[in-house]
C-alpha cells in the first residue's frame, strides 16, 4: 500500500483541456507528492515482480571493458568461500536455535539487488527474497536526506511484507561501495525465532491479525557507518521476548557481513572495480539464460498438481493451492489460479515474495542444483496469482505462518517436475516423489531453569523425510525442503538452556511412510516435557491432521495424518522416579494403554495456540514421511521384510499394502506365495476398479460435501471461479465467485460456534422440560 | 519411437498412443488426458494409512479422515499396475495431471537423435542409471527391435 497518486490521465475523446496538466505543473504535483508521501509501505511495484533488473548504465559500462569466463568463475569461487565462512560464523556464533542447525544463510547482491551468489550452505529461500528489501532501500532511502547510505552503513528489517520468507527471519544487508556510489550488497539472513508476535516463537499459529505477527520492521537503518545505532536497537529488543537474542544476533550477523566484506575489498584490489561488478551482473545474466535454454529441453506440456491443506492451524478446513505450469518452448508459466481466498483472520496466509521464494528453494534445489544461485533461476519464470489468495496474500491479512501456503509453492513445484523432467534425456537431478512438506515441530517459549525469557522452536523441523527416488528409498528425517544439509542439533546441549526434555526423540514411528516401490523417507516421533520452570509452554503449528500433506508420486502413496497428542494432568516425572520401569514410552503405548492414573489423554489436529504445559505434562508428534514412488505390489520383497523385521511397518502393511508373505520366525520371504498374492491382489484390482468415464460420473459432485469448509475451485475447468466458506451470519454458507467478488472471508471463534451451539441446546432442554428462565444478553 | 513419460506410462510417437511400458495396454490418445484409459477406485484413506493411536478413543490417529480425503488409485485394466495414487477431497474431479505437446515432444526427439528407451535415465548419478525399455519387450523380446515399428 504505496500512498501515492496516479499521474493525471485525462480521460478520451470529450475531455475538458482547461482540466490537463502543464509539464511545470505535473512536475509541481509530483514534488509535492513526493515531498509529502504519508507511508512509504511495501511497494507493489517492488514487491510484485521477481524478475532480474535491467542493467545499469555502470553495469553496461563495466561489461563493456571485456568479460573473462575464467575470471568470473574465480571470482564467483572467491565469493563462495567467503559466503561458506561467513554462513560458518553464523551458526557458530548465532544465539538464535535456528542459527545453530543451519536455519541462515549469506549471499552477495548486484546493487540494484540481485542475487549473484549465495552460500552453498542454508536456507536458499532467504536471500532468494531479499531483492524486494535492498530495491525499495535504493528506491526509498538512498536519496532521502534523513537516512541515506555510506559506506559501513547495515540495514535490519523482518517483515515478509518487504521481502523476507517469514517475520522470524532477520537480515543485516550491508551496502559495497566505491566512491560513493553503491556497486553491490552483501547480506546475511537468520532464522532468529522469538519476534514479539502474539505467541512465543516467532510463528504464531493463532495470529489474527497481522498486528499479531510480531515485530513490524520495514528496512531501517540499524548500523551507521560501522556503528550499531543503540536507540534503535533498544527499540527492537524491547519488541520481542528475547533482548538478548536480539543484541547477539545482530552483532554476529554484523560480523559475518564484515567478513564477506573484506573479501569483496581484497578481490575488488585484485581485480578491479569494474570487472568485479561485471561478473556480479553477468552471473545473474548467465543463470537466466541457462534456465531457458534447460526449460526448453523439457517436453512441452501442461502439468498441475493441486494440493489441499486441511487446517488454519485454528480449526480443519479444506483449502487449495492450485497450480499448474506450462512449457512452451523456453517459455515456462506457472499459474496459481484456482488457489483458494486469504482469510483474512488465520494466519496461514503468505504474501507473493515468500510464496516465490520456496518456487527458487524448488528450482535451485531440486530441479537444477547445479546452477549458481542468482535470482536469475526464477526470473525468466512467469508466475500467475491472483492478490488476495492465500498464496498472495493482501497486505491486511495475517501472514505468521505463511509457511502453510509458501512451502506448498515448493511442493507444487518439486512435484510436477517429476512428470516434467522424467522424459527428458539430460537430467540434473533426480526424479522424486514429494518431500515432507510441513514443520511437525515444537515451538516454545517461558521462563527457562536459567531466569530468562524465551521463544523459539526445536531443531527437529529439520528431520523431514525424503521423497522417495526412483531408485531407492526416500531418506528418514533426512532434511528440510529448505536445506540441504541441516542439522537435528544436540539435545543435550539444548537442554542446558531451555527447561524441558526430549523423553522421546528420534525413534520412527511404526507405518510412519510413504509406500511404494521406494518408499519415502521415515518420520520420528517425539516427546517432550517441561521440567523446572515457573512457565512453559508449548505450540505447534502445521496441518496434515485429516488431509496427507504430500502424495506419492506414479502409483506410490503419500505420508500418513499426523496427530498432536497430549497427557495433561500428570507429572511424568513423578511417575518414572517412582517406577522406572514406566520410562517405556511412545506415543502408541501412551494414547492407547493409558497407563497413567488421572492422566487426560487428548489428541488433536497440529494447529496448537500456545498451551500452558505444567511439569511432566505430555506432548508428542511425529515428524512427516516422504511420498512413496511407484506401485507398492513392485516393491522389492526382501525391503519389505527388512522394515518389517525393524519394526518400521507392521505385519497388516506388509501383508495387506505390500502383498508379501513370509516365514514369521526367520523373515524368510516365500517367493512364490507372494508372487501369487500379489498377482491375485492385482486382479483384485481390476475387478474393483471402474472405467474412468464411468467412475467419474458416480465419484465427481458438483460441489464439495456440504459439511466441508471448502476454499479455493473445483475442478480445474473453471480455476477463476472460487468457493469459499462464509459465515455472513452464524451459520456458514457457501460462496462462488470471482476472487474479486467474493466477501471477505473471515472464521468465526470456534469457541464461540460452540457457546453458541451449547447454548442452543440449553433452550431445547429448557422448553422439553418447561423451565421458565429469562436469559439476559 | 517410445518415450518413457512415467513410470509405468510411455508415448508411441508413431502411433501417438499413451501405452503401459508393463503390459502395452492402449490407455488412448497420446494428447490427451491418459487417466481416461485406466481403472479407478476410490479408496478409503484409512485403509491405506492405518491408525496408529486407537480411532475408538481419538479423532486424530495417523489416519487420514475419509470426509475429507479419499485416494483414488488408477490401476491399468490389463495388468492392475497402479499407475497413479491422487489424494483428493470427497467428489473433487480427478486431475488432468500431464497433456503433451506431441508434435513438440517428436520434433525435439528427432532433433535428438537418440532412441528415448536407452538414453531417458532417472537422473544424474552411477545409481540413477535406468534400463527404461518398455517391459512388455523383455517378455518377448524376438518381438520387438526397439525401432520403429510398422503399425
Ligand atoms: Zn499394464
Amino acid at each position: 500500500m504505496t500512498l501515492t497518486t496516479d499521474k493525471f490521465v485525462p480521460t478520451s475523446g470529450n475531455a475538458d483541456a482547461s482540466q490537463l496538466l502543464t509539464d511545470q505543473e505535473q512536475q509541481w504535483v509530483d514534488k509535492f507528492m513526493d515531498e509529502t508521501t504519508l507511508f512509504l509501505g511495501p511497494d507493489p511495484a517492488i514487491m510484485r515482480t521477481h524478475e532480474i533488473m535491467p542493467r545499469t548504465a555502470y553495469e553496461e559500462e563495466c561489461i563493456a571493458q571485456g568479460i573473462d569466463p575464467l575470471e568470473v568463475d574465480r571470482i564467483r569461487k572467491r565469493l563462495a568461500g567467503a559466503l561458506d565462512e561467513a554462513f560458518e560464523m553464523c551458526e557458530s556464533m548465532g544465539a538464535a536455535p535456528g542459527a545453530k542447525w543451519a536455519d541462515l544463510s549469506c549471499a552477495v547482491y548486484t546493487a540494484e539487488g540481485d542475487v549473484t551468489y549465495l552460500s552453498n550452505r542454508g536456507v536458499i529461500a532467504f536471500s532468494a527474497v531479499l531483492h524486494h528489501p535492498i530495491r525499495y532501500i535504493m528506491k526509498n532511502w538512498k536519496d532521502e536526506p534523513t537516512v541515506g547510505i555510506n559506506p559501513g552503513d547495515g540495514f535490519f528489517h523482518n517483515d515478509s511484507r518487504y521481502g523476507m520468507v517469514h517475520n522470524t527471519d532477520q537480515s543485516m544487508l550491508v551496502p559495497v561501495m566505491r566512491d560513493g556510489i553503491i556497486i553491490a550488497w552483501v547480506g546475511a539472513t537468520i532464522h532468529e525465532g522469538e519476534n514479539g508476535a502474539c505467541e512465543p516463537g516467532g510463528m504464531p499459529s493463532g495470529s489474527e491479525s497481522p498486528f499479531d505477527d510480531g515485530l513490524r520492521a520495514s528496512p531501517i537503518k540499524i548500523v551507521e557507518k560501522g556503528h550499531l545505532r543503540r536507540d534503535l536497537l533498544t527499540f527492537l529488543q524491547h519488541s520481542t521476548r528475547d533482548p538478548k537474542l536480539m543484541l547477539a544476533d545482530i552483532k554476529v550477523k554484523m560480523g559475518a557481513t564484515r567478513r564477506i566484506m573484506d573479501t569483496v575489498d581484497r578481490l575488488i584490489d585484485e581485480v578491479g572495480q569494474e570487472t568485479f561488478v561485471a561478473s556480479l551482473r553477468v552471473t545473474v545474466e548467465d543463470v537466466e539464460t541457462e534456465v531457458r535454454r534447460r526449460i526448453a529441453e523439457l517436453p512441452d506440456g501442461t502439468v498441475t498438481f493441486n494440493q489441499f491443506v486441511d487446517s488454519t492451524l485454528k480449526e480443519n478446513i479444506l483449502i487449495k493451492f492450485a497450480c499448474k505450469i506450462t512449457v512452451t518452448g523456453e517459455r515456462m508459466i506457472i499459474d496459481l489460479t484456482g488457489t483458494g481466498p486469504e482469510i483474512l483472520n488465520r494466519a496461514l496466509n503468505s504474501p507473493l515474495a515468500s510464496t516465490k521464494s520456496f518456487m527458487s528453494q524448488a528450482v535451485l534445489s531440486y530441479w537444477w542444483p547445479d546452477l549458481p544461485r542468482s535470482t536469475g533461476a526464477l526470473s525468466p519464470i512467469e508466475i500467475i496469482t491472483e492478490e488476495h489468495t492465500w498464496a498472495d496474500a493482501g497486505y491486511d491479512a495475517p501472514v505468521g505462518q505463511s509457511l502453510q501456503a509458501s512451502f506448498r509453492g515448493f511442493s507444487a513445484l518439486q512435484s510436477a517436475f517429476a512428470k516434467m523432467q522424467f522424459s527428458s534425456p539430460q537430467k540434473y537431478s533426480n526424479v522424486v516423489a514429494p518431500w515432507f512438506n510441513q514443520i511437525n515441530d515444537f515451538l516454545w517459549g517461558g521462563t527457562t531453569q536459567n531466569g530468562e525469557q524465551v521463544g523459539n522452536l526445536c531443531a527437529d523441523l529439520n528431520g523431514m523425510g525424503g521423497g522417495a527416488k526412483a531408485f531407492r528409498d526416500g531418506e528418514n528425517a533426512v532434511a528440510p525442503l529448505f536445506c540441504a544439509m541441516a542439522d537435528l542439533g544436540e539435545q543435550e546441549v539444548m537442554e542446558e538452556e531451555v527447561p524441558f526434555l526430549q523423553l522421546v526423540s528420534k525413534r520412527l514411528v511404526r507405518d510412519n511412510q510413504g509406500f511404494g516401490k521406494f518408499r519415502g523417507g521415515m518420520g520420528y516421533e517425539m516427546m517432550v516435557a517441561s521440567r523446572g520452570t515457573p512457565s512453559w509452554g508449548f505450540m505447534t503449528v502445521t496441518s496434515g491432521s485429516k488431509f496427507s500433506s504430500v502424495p506419492g508420486m506414479f502409483g506410490g502413496y503419500g505420508c500418513p495424518t499426523y496427530p498432536l497428542a497430549m497427557v495433561k494432568n500428570i507429572n511424568i516425572y513423578d511417575i518414572i522416579k517412582k517406577d522406572p520401569s514406566q520410562f517405556n514410552l511412545s506415543m502408541e503405548r501412551v494414547m492407547n494403554e493409558q497407563p497413567f492414573a488421572g492422566g487426560d489423554y487428548q489428541s488433536g489436529h497440529m494447529g496448537l495456540q500456545f498451551d500452558v504445559a505444567k511439569e511432566g505434562e505430555l506432548y508428542m508428534i511425529a515428524q512427516g514421511a516422504g511420498g512413496g514412488y511407484g506401485d507398492v505390489l513392485e516393491r522389492d520383497p526382501e525391503l519389505v521384510v527388512t522394515d518389517l523385521e525393524l519394526d518400521r511397518i507392521s505385519a497388516h502393511v506388509a501383508t495387506n499394502i505390500y502383498g508379501v508373505v513370509w516365514e514369521a520366525d526367520t523373515f524368510v520371504v516365500h517367493e512364490e506365495k507372494t508372487n501369487l498374492l500379489r498377482a491375485q491382489m492385482r486382479q483384485d484390482r481390476i475387478s474393483r476398479g471402474k472405467p474412468y468415464k464411468e467412475f467419474v460420473a458416480e465419484f465427481v459432485q458438483e460441489e464439495p460435501p456440504k459439511d466441508l469448509l471448502y476454499y479455493g475451485s473445483w475442478g480445474q475447468d473453471n480455476n477463476e471461479e472460487l468457493l469459499a466458506t462464509h459465515w455472513g451470519k452464524i451459520e456458514p454458507e457457501r460462496v462462488k465467485g470471482k476472487i474479486k467478488d467474493l466477501p471477505l472471508i473471515m472464521v468465526p471463534d470456534r469457541r464461540v460456534l460452540k457457546i453458541s451451539k451449547l447454548e442452543a441446546r440449553v433452550r431445547e432442554l429448557e422448553q422439553k422440560y418447561g423451565e421458565e428462565t429469562v436469559h439476559k444478553s | 519411437m517410445r518415450v518413457p513419460m512415467t513410470e509405468y506410462l510411455l508415448i508411441d510417437l508413431d502411433t501417438e498412443r499413451w501405452i503401459c511400458r508393463v503390459c502395452a495396454h492402449d490407455f488412448g490418445d497420446a494428447r490427451g488426458n491418459y487417466k481416461e484409459g485406466t481403472l479407478v477406485y476410490d479408496r478409503d484413506p484409512q485403509e491405506i494409512h492405518p491408525p496408529v493411536i486407537a480411532p475408538e478413543k481419538y479423532e486424530f490417529t495417523f489416519s487420514p479422515d475419509p470426509a475429507f480425503c479419499r485416494i483414488l488409485e488408477f490401476y491399468c485394466p490389463t495388468c492392475g499396475t497402479q499407475i497413479e495414487a491422487e489424494y483428493l477431497p470427497p467428489g473433487h474431479p480427478p486431475t488432468v495431471d500431464m497433456l503433451w505437446d506431441i508434435d513438440s515432444l517428436r520434433e525435439k526427439w528427432n532433433a535428438h537423435g537418440g532412441n528415448p528407451e536407452e538414453v531417458v535415465n532417472y537422473g544424474p548419478g552411477e545409481n540413477a542409471e535406468a534400463d527404461l525399455s518398455a517391459r512388455f519387450d523383455s517378455v518377448a523380446p524376438h518381438a520387438h527391435s526397439r525401432q520403429n515399428e510398422g503399425h
